[in-house]
């Protein structure tokens, strides 16, 4: 059978592969430039075909803690948001890490800080890999660049949630939730019934049914011992995802004397002023990280190698750029350009940009 | 006799109901929390329904109410059960929901949770243990604290212009159209136990009818937070808290039933 192309905004892309990939439960609070996702969902009414729950929550502390209860009860459940909306649900993510909970956190991030511009930004990359919330954790950060990423990075952020019982959080810049492209979605995946979810989940909290000893989901330990163990538990787990779970993507770098590091919308524009200056003589790379957390701080240690310098384009201020230059350590020269207020860099603009910085 | 022939199965009239674990409380000699535990714990039982139900515990003393009753639990941030039990009741409807609250959780920090889950009618039950105090982080000022009352954030009394006024949170949640059920009880005496266990199981069969969130609130004593013996929490309570706080029920209907069919399916 010829495979099904469609042509929508990422938002939606983000609606239909929940439904696809046998979602539970979604709960969210509107804001731009995310509404479509909660808006497709109600228009598809998966409720009346898969038995999704779908609803309007009061608030996004409100949904983040509803995705709380669904995940205790080791449901397939989700919440998506933008900046100022993922700032207010900064407690709950904490809670849900501590107690060790998987869920997918979608946030299509706007400019900030404040309320900001509701134009596309990346500024939330602190926010979400170095934390945002109190205490120690760490959260799976996946970063799209397409529309098809966007659809297929549900599916692969719940997986990613549930092998290591954390949250996953799909970090798509503005750009990417408005854009419509090509896409095919996944296929459809059917959910779990309860008998599936209680042997996948047989810490989950849907009531003793026949058990002999009651489950309690708690982030508390109020003793200081038990408290460390926990923070081991939760390091030892971080650092197996660190180990397994990177993700990226290059382009030219085999020969490459320089590599712009770059995410989501980004990154394309990035491989656009890679062609410019390929034409003029550079050899320059690509590398997209596509986990943000855990970073690929190995590959950039192994370009280090090879390169003369990086060039690190984001829509911020400069906050990933502080992972390269890490990785980097000082071996050689990293630049930064980045564009604010949802302004979107041109190839020419990132390559001249590149010339002034990198090639003197 | 001899307490061996006293002590038979045919002659037992009153048990400790298996609901409740062997834990030893850590609640206050005095402390209303656990008279409540006990009560829950007992209709759980009688209505046979402690595989089928999960409580949501809040951040207060009652923090480890899942040590005392043996049923699924989830521990909620502060303030947040009622959204937390929402989400277990929407994707589990055969479930039984109950969150247990005290007066700065779910109706300070968690008012906005609080009535938009008894505006949407969520099939729940919320238990509201109301002693006008912050018991768990030292007896500061709460929502519900009286004019006049001494916290240690209010040393001289509440003070209307400075501190507002006691917020009579039932009779809010009793006036929007998603609850069915609120009710006004307390634990202080053998006659008023009774009652509250029977309006405990009232709400539970609400939800399980799915007529919309019952909410029940207990006037209780925190009596290390007062700074008085049990003996004369109780009294004060009576004195000062019933006025203010009126036991006794507040609403019994079903939700939406303010509402006409034409009002409720109407399309704009
Ligand atoms: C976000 C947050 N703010 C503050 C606290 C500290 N805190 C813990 S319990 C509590 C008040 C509890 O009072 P109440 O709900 O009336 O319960 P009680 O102890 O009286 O039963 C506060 C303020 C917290 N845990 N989390
Ligand atoms: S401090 Fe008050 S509410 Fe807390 S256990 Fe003691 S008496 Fe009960
Ligand atoms: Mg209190």
């Amino acid at each position: 059978m010829a495979e099904e192309v469609k042509l929508m905004k990422g938002n939606e892309a983000i609606a239909h592969a929940a439904i696809r990939c046998g979602c539970d439960g979604y709960f969210g609070y509107p804001i731009t430039p995310q509404s479509e996702v909660m808006e497709t969902l109600m228009a598809q009414k998966p409720w009346e075909t898969t038995g999704m729950v779908v609803l309007q929550a009061e608030s996004e502390t409100s949904s983040i803690n509803m995705v709380y209860g669904g995940a205790a009860c080791g449901k397939k459940v989700m919440t998506s948001s933008s900046s100022p909306g993922v700032s207010l649900m900064q407690e709950g993510v904490s809670y849900i890490a501590c107690a060790e909970l998987p869920c997918l956190i979608v946030n299509v991030m706007r400019g900030g800080p404040g309320l900001g511009t509701i134009q596309p930004s990346q500024g939330d990359y602190f926010q979400t890999t170095k934390g945002g919330g109190h205490g120690d954790y760490r959260l799976i950060t996946l970063s799209p660049s397409t529309v098809q990423e966007m659809a297929d990075f549900v599916g692969l952020g719940f997986d990613l949630a549930f092998k290591y019982q954390t949250p996953s959080v799909l970090l798509a810049d503005g750009v990417i939730g408005q854009m419509m492209e090509k896409i095919v979605l996944p296929d459809f995946k059917p959910r779990r019934t309860d008998e599936e979810v209680r042997k996948e989940c047989p810490w989950g909290t849907m009531g003793k049914n026949g058990r002999k000893d009651r489950n309690v989901v708690t982030s508390l330990a109020l003793e200081s011992e038990v408290m460390q163990e926990t923070n081991n538990r939760l390091q030892a787990k971080y650092k197996a995802i660190e180990e397994n779970e990177v993700r990226f993507e290059e382009h030219n770098c085999e020969d490459a004397e320089y590599v712009f590091v770059a995410f989501g919308s980004v990154a394309r524009i990035c491989e656009s002023a890679m062609e410019i200056l390929r034409a003029e003589g550079h050899k320059v790379g690509v590398l997209r990280p596509i986990t943000l957390w855990p970073f690929p701080t190995k590959e950039i240690q192994r370009l280090t190698k090879q390169v003369k310098g990086f060039m690190d384009v984001e829509l911020n201020c400069g906050q990933m750029v502080e992972d390269v230059r890490l990785a980097v350590n000082g071996q050689v020269p990293v630049g930064f350009y980045g564009r604010q207020g949802g302004i979107i860099p041109t190839a020419e603009e990132i390559a001249e940009a590149f010339k002034a910085q990198m090639v003197k | 006799m001899t307490p061996e022939e006293i002590i038979k199965p045919e002659n037992l009239v009153y048990g400790r109901t298996k609901v409740l674990t062997d834990n030893i409380m850590h609640y206050c000699p005095g402390c209303s929390h656990g008279v409540i535990h006990k009560l829950i714990a007992e209709v759980i039982e009688e209505m046979g329904i402690q595989d089928t139900t999960v409580g949501v515990s809040p951040v207060g003393c009652s923090v480890f109410a899942y040590n005392y009753l043996d049923i699924d639990w989830q521990e909620a941030a502060h303030g947040r059960a009622c959204a937390v039990a929402t989400a277990i009741k929407r994707l589990n409807p055969e479930t039984n929901v109950f969150t247990y609250q005290g007066d700065g959780d779910m109706a300070a920090i968690g008012t906005a949770e609080t009535i938009h889950a008894c505006n949407r009618g969520e099939n729940i039950v919320i238990f509201f243990v109301n002693n006008a105090i912050y018991g768990m982080t030292g007896g500061q000022m709460a929502p519900t604290t009286l004019i006049g009352m001494k916290t240690v954030t209010c040393p001289y009394g509440r003070n209307t212009d400075l501190n507002g006024f006691p917020l009579v949170i039932s009779d809010i949640l009793a006036k929007l159209d998603g609850t069915c059920y609120v009710t006004r009880q307390s634990v202080h005496t053998n006659a008023a136990t009774i009652k509250a266990k029977k309006a405990i199981r009232k709400a539970f069969e609400n939800a399980q009818a799915k007529k919309g969130t019952s909410v029940v609130e207990f006037v209780s004593a925190c009596n290390t937070g007062w700074k008085k013996t049990p003996i004369e929490a109780n009294a004060w309570m009576e004195e000062h808290m019933f006025p203010k706080y009126p036991l006794g029920d507040i609403k019994d209907t079903v939700k939406g039933s303010q509402l006409s069919d034409e009002e409720k399916n109407a399309k704009y």
